[in-house]
């Protein structure tokens, strides 16, 4: 509170509440307290990469009991919590933070600005979703993890798999609750970093452009950001509301979803895929974005039909919220709802082809480079067709009623997240690594990568195909022998540990690839603007920003205009590499700090990491009673709110003198 | 936006040229409120689906008291009116009208609350508990949801008129009370709409 008595205008005293202001910048200290968005981007890559390995390993464990029929490694119960953190963790805190990862890095250095609209808040995006993976798997400590699939339907979701005959003894309604409640409780902290960060990239994209960077100019991937920022801020309060609700019903026995008090499990299916639906373009749209600046890089020719790839994700963005019950053709919602929802759903596969064949009339008759990013983009390209396709099938009712909760759905959202989203953001950290760390990775190693990927993926979800079709049923923890499902399953537990290899190869990679010589500011030629700073970039992303006359600004500041029918023209170099790390045509990066240059950039604080303590302490609050659970709701709303008022009285960045 | 030619000199926009026309601060809270129109709408969405599931327990005419929602709801909007008079003043550089009128704004804020905490415990003593049905228990999120956003604004005000006090906030700070204001503006305009369809819209 002494932080009040200053007047923050002064800005002669550096302490402010109980923190003095960090200064660094080098160290674990800068870390913990940077609000830059480029090391903020980057510890959501790490973070969501550590996720992928936990989620992967689950996923093996999965296929590990069902390589076989009368799998013995993993109970009945073990099997729940497995497949639902599974699926949780590959979504909330894989797939969604590699793509904010990307975002967080390639939007302020896309649009030419120095850094978000709130660098802080920023921060506690990232603090609090960390805050939130922590929570959830603290239920290990607990009683187990949550059980009841990531989609967690009622009534299941309030009694729990099996409430007459549960193995776990007399007190399996205390347990349930326990498991539920880190559900609900953990996707809602998850719910409010993703809200905080939507408002930041909106606010960004609106008012921090670069001059001469109209709407139109954006790179791709900074537009399918843009459409995924206003679908997370939309798609957070109903999820979040559907959370406090389940919340509400298994912690204080309000009847919302409880069948046998009134309430209609159904509602709980609305809200969630009404959230769900959204999310699935959430998971794949930064992937488009990605695959959209690499394929132009590397057939050296401008994207295909910009505006029209721009205009169908945001088609994508506005149809996402008309297609959500196609996820309960079985639901029993009648004929006429089942009818407008199967044909809103083959109406989005329209936008979502003219991104597919604007990306082959991209790379038709370009001069094409097999790199590792470009092949992982076309990796995406192709197996996401196939899952789109497979997700057409799905718009028909009646088929789909058939493969309503067969492998033929897990296949179909494999192609689609893995084979999409998960392609995508790969070929994403081939291309912009050596933008981040300043060196490239291995190409022999990458390719090798993609293939053993590419393969595995393959062995692992086109026979998931042939199961559903043969009935097998998701979520089932063992199978009897001699339902036809022995041989592809064997299939399928071989691909998944083709998977493991290759992300194994990834990580040598990553580590045979430390002492690459610098890879210079520009390595693949590309064609916009981050390309035009060192790699990897000062504090401040540009000593001069830059002014932007063309999409594609980067490339016809190398390249002459000609006519059609020549090659294009290199322009002459203005400047040495050496003398200027910035690239001879782009930022005349000094190597001079912010401060050196007079500009003014926002200091670290420790607000935001101390912010997200509170929420997780609060949230165990609500599985006791009595004074435990005042106390712990007290001690985070402490910390949540005193962290809030220090940090509002802490101006974004101390005045030097 | 082809018309943006000066460069930022500051990351932040502290009165420097914005692509949009409008402060950081501003666009955001304009953004959040969107998506603030989801969060209850997804509350009010439920609330008319279980409108008359109330499992034999009281229904909306049984334990809804009109007049008395009517009059707190009365004083809510009429803090709506001290806020407009409140960022007026400060507009004006009227820092002692400032003053009063944020701290009444906040007090009708106050009031309103103790307004509902006194008819949630009417209602748990008549039995209309969480749990007793989806009817109850959707109504009490819906309102308790909006008393904990009618909470966060009047704590912001009461903040804003005790910083104004020792000089934290001057007449420079119109847009933070601007901002504040949209808030409350934003929480006051739900209590209308969620007025109107608890309490106004006859059923049972």
């Amino acid at each position: 509170m002494t932080a009040i008595a200053e007047s923050p205008s002064t800005g002669t005293a550096r302490r402010r509440g109980f923190f003095s202001r960090p200064t660094e910048t080098t160290g674990w200290k800068s870390w913990l307290t940077t609000v830059d968005h480029k090391k903020i981007g980057i510890m959501y890559g790490v973070g969501a990469l550590l996720f992928f390995v936990v989620g992967g390993v689950e996923a093996l464990l999965i296929r590990a009991q069902l390589a076989g029929p009368e799998g013995e490694i993993l109970s009945a119960d073990a099997y729940n919590q497995i497949f639902t953190m599974h699926g949780l963790t590959m979504v909330f805190f894989v797939v969604m933070p590699l793509g904010a990862a990307f975002i967080n890095y390639l939007l302020p250095l896309q649009i030419g600005a120095r850094d978000v609209a709130f660098p802080r808040i920023n921060a506690v995006s990232l603090w609090i979703w960390v805050a939130a993976g922590l929570f959830i798997y603290s239920s290990v400590l607990f009683d187990g993890m949550p059980n009841s699939s990531w989609v967690a339907y009622a009534p299941q979701s309030i009694v729990g798999p099996d409430p007459n005959g549960y193995t776990l003894g007399a007190d399996a309604a205390a347990i349930h609750q326990s498991r539920m409640l880190f559900y609900s409780l953990g996707l809602q902290i998850a719910g409010v970093a993703s809200l905080a960060s939507s408002v930041n990239f909106i606010v960004t994209v609106l008012n921090m452009r670069a001059p001469g960077m109209t709407l139109m100019r954006m790179p791709v991937f900074t537009w399918m950001s843009f459409v995924v920022a206003f679908l997370l801020l939309f798609a957070m309060p109903i999820i979040g509301i559907a959370l406090w609700q389940l919340m509400f019903q298994t912690r204080f026995a309000a009847p919302f979803y409880d069948p046998l008090n009134g309430g209609d499990p159904v509602l709980w299916q609305h809200m969630f895929w009404l959230f769900g639906h959204p999310e699935v373009y959430i998971m794949i749209l930064p992937a488009f974005g990605i695959i959209s600046e690499i394929l132009p890089v590397f057939s050296r020719k401008p994207l295909f039909g910009y505006s029209a790839i721009v205009f169908s994700g945001i088609a994508i963005g506005f149809m996402g919220w008309g297609v959500w019950a196609h996820h309960m053709f079985t639901a029993g919602l009648g004929p006429v709802a089942d009818a407008a929802f199967g044909i809103s759903t083959m109406f989005i596969a329209v936008p979502t082809g003219i991104k597919i064949f604007n990306w082959l009339g991209t790379m038709w008759g370009g001069q094409i480079r097999f790199t590792t990013p470009m092949l992982f983009s076309i990796g995406l390209v192709s197996m996401f067709t196939i899952g789109g396709l497979s997700g057409v099938t799905h718009s028909i009712v009646p088929s789909d009623t058939q493969q309503h909760d067969t492998y033929y759905v897990v296949a179909h959202f494999h192609y689609v997240l893995f084979g999409g989203a998960l392609f995508g953001l790969f070929a994403g950290i081939y291309f912009w690594f050596p933008k981040a760390f300043g060196h490239l990775l291995n190409e022999k190693l990458g390719k090798l990568h993609f293939a053993l990927m590419l393969i595995g993926f393959n062995l692992t979800f086109a026979p998931m195909h042939f199961l559903g079709l043969n009935g097998m049923p998701r979520r089932y923890y063992t199978y009897a022998d001699g339902m036809g499902w022995n041989f592809w399953n064997a299939v399928v537990g071989i691909g998944a540990l083709v998977i493991a290899v290759s992300f194994i190869v990834f990580v040598l990679n990553i580590i045979v690839s430390r002492n690459n010589p610098p890879a210079g500011a520009d390595p693949w030629d590309a064609r916009s603007v981050e390309w035009l700073t060192s790699s990897p970039p000062p504090v401040h992303n540009f000593d001069q920003i830059p002014t932007i006359s063309d999409r594609d600004e980067l490339w016809y500041r190398k390249y002459a205009s000609t006519s059609d029918k020549e090659a294009p023209v290199r322009v002459p170099a203005g400047a040495s590499d050496v003398a200027n790390p910035g690239g001879p045509y782009g930022d005349k990066v000094s190597g001079k700090s912010a401060k050196e240059l007079g500009i003014h950039m926002p200091d670290p604080s420790w607000f935001p990491l101390i912010l997200s303590i509170g929420l997780p302490v609060a949230a165990y609050g609500v599985f006791y009673e009595g004074a435990l659970m005042i106390g712990l709701l007290a001690v985070g709303g402490i910390i949540t709110f005193g962290s809030m008022i220090g940090w509002a009285l802490e101006p974004s960045a101390e005045e030097h003198h | 936006m082809s018309a943006v030619t000066e460069t930022p000199a500051h990351v932040e926009d502290d009165g420097h040229t914005t692509n949009f026309g409008m402060s950081n601060e501003k666009l955001a809270m304009w953004t959040f409120i969107g998506s603030e129109c989801l969060f209850f709408g997804a509350m009010i969405a439920t609330y008319l689906l279980y409108l008359n599931r109330t499992n034999g327990g009281p229904t909306a005419f049984d334990i809804f008291d009109i007049p008395f929602t009517s009059a707190s709801t009365f004083i809510l909007l009429m803090s709506s009116l001290g806020m407009v008079l409140a960022l007026d003043a400060i507009q004006k550089k009227d820092m002692r009208g400032f003053q009063t009128w944020t701290l009444t704004t906040a007090v009708l804020g106050a009031i309103f609350l103790s307004g509902q905490i006194y008819e949630f415990t009417f209602f748990v003593e008549e039995g209309f508990k969480l749990e007793t049905s989806p009817f109850s228990a959707s109504f009490f999120v819906l309102t308790g949801f909006h008393g904990i956003h009618v909470t966060v604004g009047v704590v912001m005000l009461f903040i804003l008129w005790a910083l104004s006090l020792k000089g934290g906030i001057t007449e420079k700070n119109t847009e933070t009370v601007e901002l504040v204001g949209l808030y409350w503006h934003f929480v006051d305009i739900v209590w209308i709409l969620i007025f109107t369809l608890i309490y106004l819209i006859p059923v049972g």
